[in-house]
């Protein structure tokens, strides 16, 4: 764990760089956190996703993975991907400031 | 007054929960009826061994109704939906089963339909899946015609019942080509969504070692977006690609069909959301979850529903009594491995601890994360407990349903 400096505000991450307290996050920390994953400019399709992993983590107490993201975001898992290369799920879940989502065993 | 208790499901699940019950109410007491669709019920762990022509289907399936205790109803029918506000099940064949208590039991299904082209060319010639008889029997007969080139083992996505047979597959294709003098001329592949082999560290870098020992090449974090079976590869959604003679595809899970269609039962997978100690639905009060049905982070494993049986049936006994229930299911998951060679894995966990090296169940029993021809036996002989104690609802001789500490390496090493 670690204390990390977002939008000019202290935040905690987690080795994997998650937040450790969703209720930390802000919208204007949004840019710098999908810098620091090699999105450059955040769309409104990028939005959407991130709006939509928050509003389900807040609702179910965990993020979505793709798969679930793909059949009920309004986002297909092929644009998913367009959108965050490096895995949806995981840096869409960075950059929305939530939890890693909790994937299955 | 008689309480009603209907089962949906006659598999792993369904079958040792009425046995349970069975023994512990009267049929003046409790009624218990199991609803399935068939009456075929296979040991599916077997069905790992039929590309290999080590055991046949029909070895492996027995008659659903009659591994069921005497005074259980078993109806054979699709189910259309569940009336949670009514406390109805609705049945395809018009039929109507109220209950004072429903137990959901009808585990995991495959929606190979879900990826793109899975089911298209090449499917059942040259793309496969041994998580069905089908499949499994298909695969047998390409392997047997099998003359040297790639093959890839592929996991889609998880979660998927028994998250070590795909491992097991790699291993024993090893073993079979080599007992066959060919294992020079066959690259075997395994590609996992996963950043390692498995998911958990321990076991993941054990297993890692392993693949690599048998000359199994390991390609990780692919998210399979498309399988190409007339041109032979595999295509992740970013764009990488691999090129294979013959694919093994474990294809996507959800749950039951029916559980999308009874409004507030199901998640966006038809899995049922459910409390992960007390097994009771999040849904209703009186509706109960066992087996790979269930949301819960534990593996989909007969072994897990198993050990969840004797909590389930505690917890349906505590409702109807009207005690609070027991938080008594821990995530206990217990796999033996084959890795080819008349030799097993043996790995041991739960929900708060990954499996360890060291002994099961105690310090003098069958070797953990280690190859033994010990552990191959008791995979042998595993089936015949699941006929004639697991499904009748007994309790394996010093096997508990929660996890043992004695015996383990708890610091991870050896």
């Amino acid at each position: 764990m670690s204390t990390t400096t977002i939008a000019a505000v202290d935040v905690e991450l987690n080795d994997e760089g998650f937040f450790v307290h969703p209720e930390q996050w802000t919208e204007e920390m949004a840019p710098e956190l999908a810098r620091r994953e090699g999105i450059d400019t955040l769309s409104d399709a990028h939005w959407q996703v991130i709006r939509f992993m928050r509003s389900e983590f807040f609702a179910k107490g965990t993020g979505p993975t793709v798969r679930v993201l793909g059949k009920t975001s309004g986002v297909s898992v092929k644009e998913l991907y367009q959108l965050f290369p490096k895995g949806p799920a995981k840096i869409a879940a960075r950059i929305a400031g939530i939890p890693k989502p909790r994937g299955c065993i | 007054m008689t309480n009603r208790v209907v089962i949906l499901g006659g598999g792993t699940g369904g079958t040792l929960t009425a046995n349970r019950l069975r023994r512990l109410y009267e049929p003046s007491d409790v009624t218990i009826t199991v609803v399935d669709q068939d009456d075929r019920h296979v040991y599916q762990p077997g069905l790992l061994f039929v590309p290999f022509g080590l055991t046949h289907p029909e070895d492996i399936v027995r008659p659903r109704r009659r591994q069921l205790h005497r005074g259980i109803d078993f109806v054979e029918s699709a189910i259309d939906h569940v009336d949670i506000e009514a406390d109805n099940v609705h049945l395809v064949d018009g039929t109507t089963l109220p209950y004072d208590v429903l137990v959901v039991a009808t585990g995991a299904v495959l929606v190979p339909e879900e990826t793109e082209g899975l089911t298209g060319p090449g499917w059942m010639e040259k793309v496969f899946t041994f998580y069905t008889s089908e499949g499994a029997t298909a695969l047998e007969a390409a392997f047997a015609a099998f003359d040297g080139g790639r093959i890839v083992i592929n996991v889609v996505d998880l979660p998927i019942k028994c998250p070590v047979a795909p491992l097991e597959l790699c291993f024993l294709a090893d073993w079979y080509f080599t007992e066959r003098g060919m294992r020079d001329r066959v690259e075997l592949t395994y590609v996992t969504p996963l950043d390692g082999a498995f998911t958990k560290p321990v076991a993941s870098e054990h297993l890692r070692g392993m693949l690599a020992e048998k000359g199994v090449e390991l390609v990780t974090e692919f998210n399979t977006g498309e399988v190409d079976g007339a041109g032979g590869r595999l295509v992740s959604y970013d764009g990488r690609e691999v090129p294979f003679d013959l694919a093994v595809v474990v294809p996507l899970h959800g749950g039951a069909p029916y559980v999308a269609r009874s409004p507030g039962l199901g998640d966006d997978l038809n899995f049922v959301p459910t409390d992960e100690h007390t097994l009771q639905a999040k849904a209703a009060p009186n509706i109960f979850v066992i087996g790979d049905a269930a949301n819960v982070p534990a593996s989909k494993a007969g072994s897990v529903t198993h050990f969840e049986g004797e909590t389930v049936v505690e917890n349906v006994r505590r409702f109807l009594e009207g005690e609070p229930l027991r938080a008594g299911f821990d995530g206990h998951a217990n796999c033996f491995i084959e890795t080819g060679f008349h030799k097993a894995l043996l790995i041991d966990f739960n929900y708060d601890t990954e499996p360890l090296t060291g002994h099961y169940p105690n310090g003098f029993g069958l070797p953990l994360l280690k190859e033994s021809g010990l552990n191959h036996l008791g995979k042998l002989m595993f089936q015949w407990f699941y006929w004639h104690s697991l499904l009748p609802g007994r309790d394996i001789p010093g096997i508990g349903s929660t996890m043992p500490t004695t015996g383990k390496h708890l610091s991870g090493k050896d």
